[in-house]
């Protein structure tokens, strides 16, 4: 039997994963898990490896979270704040794509406001890129990590009804996640006011609900979305107040979904819009913590499988 | 000395307004056709004489391009008057009619007067230009029709925006009907758009692009066409793209309103398949749209809806197009590429060649009120020589336009033009060596 092998030089988005490309990811990443619980996190894999964390976006979740694991496996990692520097000065993408890829460095993770910007970039470097998330396109280590989060509750992804609510038009990890399970055989929904939804989503594969009555009713997981008010151009919704009273999380429309349904969100959330305290917060319910201590293992293994490609090449002159 | 009459021996002649699709030949006469016909060869001219022998190949008059954008002044670097000009010669079009959208803007006379000078420099391609419909190309305040107009200005229009507000387009043509002048307008309700870049659709939603709903055009055709009605004024819709649209028009006809409108080649051509993985050579505005919209393009192509063909040239250096999407340029440059492509029309069994040459010369100068696109003895001669069937592939680096932005590059086409004469001069002649 041959061996394995991720056929991708960058993770730029889940679209064109295989299964046994997500399974082997998470399964690495299991291993993560498990070591991140214990005192002595590190490991070596990444020992004098470079990796450039390059957000031309704000975050901190994300970013600090790929810090994380790339420190845990011995790189050294630099933050770079784009948006403080170069962009500011007119330096176009492509330069600043230059400008770091003669710093030699092993991997990039790139947020990026525009859609399609870090596949560019990445068509202009030498080294490993990992997208933390393009405009309104892809975020597949969000998606990753959720995949994660409910295989080590549910035991498996395929057969699980899973409906994604709430600002599916201006979400990266709607996309990403709608690719992932879909293809992995979980039964995917989007439940969302149409101001939300984007034209011919049911052409990803997911039924379409607008209300979360129908939307929730027998579902196993409910992935509750950003309402991305930094995205939008003019209303979409008109209030918070009716939009947390028709499309927001709380026990009232849980009700309607599985017994033992489980509740993810990827951060940060808008209590009282989205999502109800209540519901947020409960530990027998709500995965959202668990969503955070997946997201470093998963990252730990989307490096380490990168990496092994890049211990294949020969080193840079 | 150069013969001041030159007669092309042995041509197909091809000349929609009479219809005339024969073997024969033509003699120009200093800056005129002179005289066509098969047999004119037989009559015995004296020494002072340049025979040009066609060998069989089109003899069309020169192509009209309705739509071209310029960079001068203001971008001279992207593209020039005289670089233009040798892309529009290499492409077989003898008349371009530009877009106000420089910088500064075509909305003063002085504009006007300064772009008449450089094409008379240049001596290649005519060179026309609309006048900006509003001051600034901001949609407020009508600008000086009468006088530009009066000093050559062509038509009015905001270029690559329409004239969004319903009372200052109501306006715009009511003004310009005052002195018959043409109005264009680009077809897209602004207000819908939003930061929309592509056709709303599965495409869109996949790449997570703001995407624009293809029906913006007709909702703005349909209003103008109502303006249209009130004002009377000749109204001309560029670069249709949607089955909708082009409805909308063919229903404005059927009522006998002064509408026409035209294409361009990517229209019918590509669909939004081409974006693939954020090709920003394949950004238009408006943009790609469905296969079944492309498809009516061509309908309205073949039905005489659309009754011109412009090439919609809009040229970018490549640090407006190597962007991530949405902060790239819109637009392609298209001088090189109009007959070819136009041509695919007939070599796919759409149109008849005749056809094609027709939404190349005759239609677009009419619209226009100019006296070139036909074979007439005493018209302009305004001429290009091409070999429909010449099989060769794009190849963008050859293109003599200052940009390259064609998401065309490589692809196998039939038809070019082998030489173009402005006025009885020869602007371009096609090296042998270029053959591939």
């Amino acid at each position: 039997m041959q061996e394995y092998s991720f056929g991708h030089r960058h993770l730029l988005g889940i679209e064109g994963l295989t299964p046994d490309d997500i399974n082997h990811v998470l399964d690495l990443a299991d291993g993560y898990v498990e070591l991140n619980r214990q005192a002595e996190k590190k490991n070596a894999l990444l020992r004098g490896r470079t990796l450039i964390n390059c957000f031309f976006e704000n975050s901190t979740r994300t970013r600090t979270s790929f810090e994380v694991a790339g420190k845990r496996l011995g790189a050294d990692v630099i933050n770079m704040a784009v948006q403080a520097s170069s962009m500011r000065k007119g330096e176009t993408l492509i330069d600043t794509a230059m400008t770091l890829n003669a710093m030699h460095p092993d991997v990039l993770v790139v947020r990026h406001p525009e859609s399609g910007a870090v596949q560019l970039l990445s068509e202009k470097v030498d080294c490993a890129v990992i997208n933390a998330g393009d405009g309104s396109h892809e975020h597949p280590t969000q998606a990753l990590l959720d995949a994660l989060t409910i295989r080590r509750r549910k035991n498996r992804l395929g057969g699980l009804t899973v409906a994604i609510c709430g600002d599916v038009l201006h979400s990266r990890v709607a996309r990403s996640n709608i690719a992932l399970l879909t293809v992995m055989g979980a039964r995917v929904r989007v439940v969302a006011p149409r101001t939300l939804l984007p034209a011919a989503v049911e052409r990803l594969g997911v039924e379409v609900f607008h209300d979360m009555t129908a939307g929730l009713k027998d579902v196993d997981i409910v992935m509750m979305l950003r309402l991305q008010t930094e995205r939008m151009h003019g209303s979409f919704v008109p209030s918070t107040r009716e939009y947390f009273h028709f499309f927001g999380l709380d026990y009232d429309k849980l009700k309607l979904a599985k017994p033992d349904a489980l509740i993810m969100h990827p951060g940060p959330m808008n209590r009282g819009v989205e999502i109800g305290s209540e519901v947020a917060d409960d530990i027998d319910r709500s995965l959202i913590r668990h969503q955070v201590e997946m997201g470093v293992a998963v990252r730990m293994a989307c490096l380490e499988i990168l990496a092994r490609d890049i211990s294949n090449r020969p080193p840079l002159q | 000395m150069t013969a001041v009459r030159r007669l092309f021996r042995n041509a197909r002649l091809l000349d929609p307004e009479s219809g005339l699709d024969a073997l024969g030949d033509l003699l120009v006469d200093g800056d005129r056709i002179a005289a066509i016909g098969p047999g004119l060869a037989q009559s015995g001219f004296g020494d002072d004489i340049e025979i040009v022998e066609a060998g069989g190949l089109c003899l069309a008059p020169g192509l009209v391009d309705m739509r071209v954008q310029l960079r001068e002044p203001g971008a001279e670097h992207m593209e020039s008057i005289q670089s233009a000009g040798h892309a529009a010669a290499a492409g077989g079009v003898t008349t371009m009619v530009a877009l106000p959208n420089t910088e500064p803007p075509v909305d003063d006379v002085s504009v006007v007067e300064f772009l008449a000078r450089r094409a008379r420099e240049a001596r290649l391609a005519k060179l026309h230009t609309y006048a900006a419909a509003t001051k600034g190309l901001k949609g407020r305040e009508l600008t000086e029709m009468g006088l530009l107009a009066a000093n050559g200005a062509l038509g009015f229009t905001d270029g690559v925006k329409a004239v969004a507000d319903a009372l200052v387009m109501r306006r715009v043509l009511a003004y310009a009907r005052s002195f018959d002048q043409l109005v264009i307008q680009h077809p897209e309700e602004p207000s819908l758009g939003g930061a929309g870049e592509v056709t709303e659709g599965e495409i869109a939603t996949r790449l997570g692009l703001a995407a624009i709903t293809p029906m913006a055009e007709v909702i703005m055709i349909e209003r103008d066409l109502r303006l249209v009605e009130i004002t009377g004024a000749r109204y001309h819709v560029a670069h249709v793209s949607t089955e909708a649209g082009i409805e909308a028009i063919r229903h404005g006809k059927a009522m006998g309103l002064p509408v026409t409108c035209d294409t361009a080649p990517p229209y019918f051509a590509l669909n939004e398949t081409a974006i693939g993985d954020y090709r920003t050579f394949a950004k238009l505005s408006p943009p790609l749209r469905s296969e079944a919209d492309r498809r009516a393009v061509i309908a309205g192509l073949a039905d005489g809806t659309i009754d011109a063909i412009a090439s919609d040239h809009a040229p970018w250096d490549q640090d407006s197009k190597r962007l991530p999407f949405s902060s790239a340029a819109c637009g392609i440059v298209g001088l090189e590429t109009l007959l070819p492509l136009s041509l695919e029309l007939f070599h796919n069994h759409h149109l008849e060649l005749i056809e094609v040459v027709r939404r190349l010369t005759i239609n677009p100068a009419r619209i226009l009120g100019l006296d070139v696109g036909r074979l007439t003895p005493g018209s302009p001669a305004d001429l290009v020589l091409f070999a429909p069937d010449m099989p060769w592939q794009i190849d963008t680096d050859r293109f003599r336009s200052k940009s390259k932005n064609a998401p065309f590059d490589g692809r196998p086409v039939q038809g070019r033009a082998e030489q173009t004469v402005v006025d009885g001069r020869t602007i371009f002649a096609r090296e042998p060596s270029e053959d591939r």
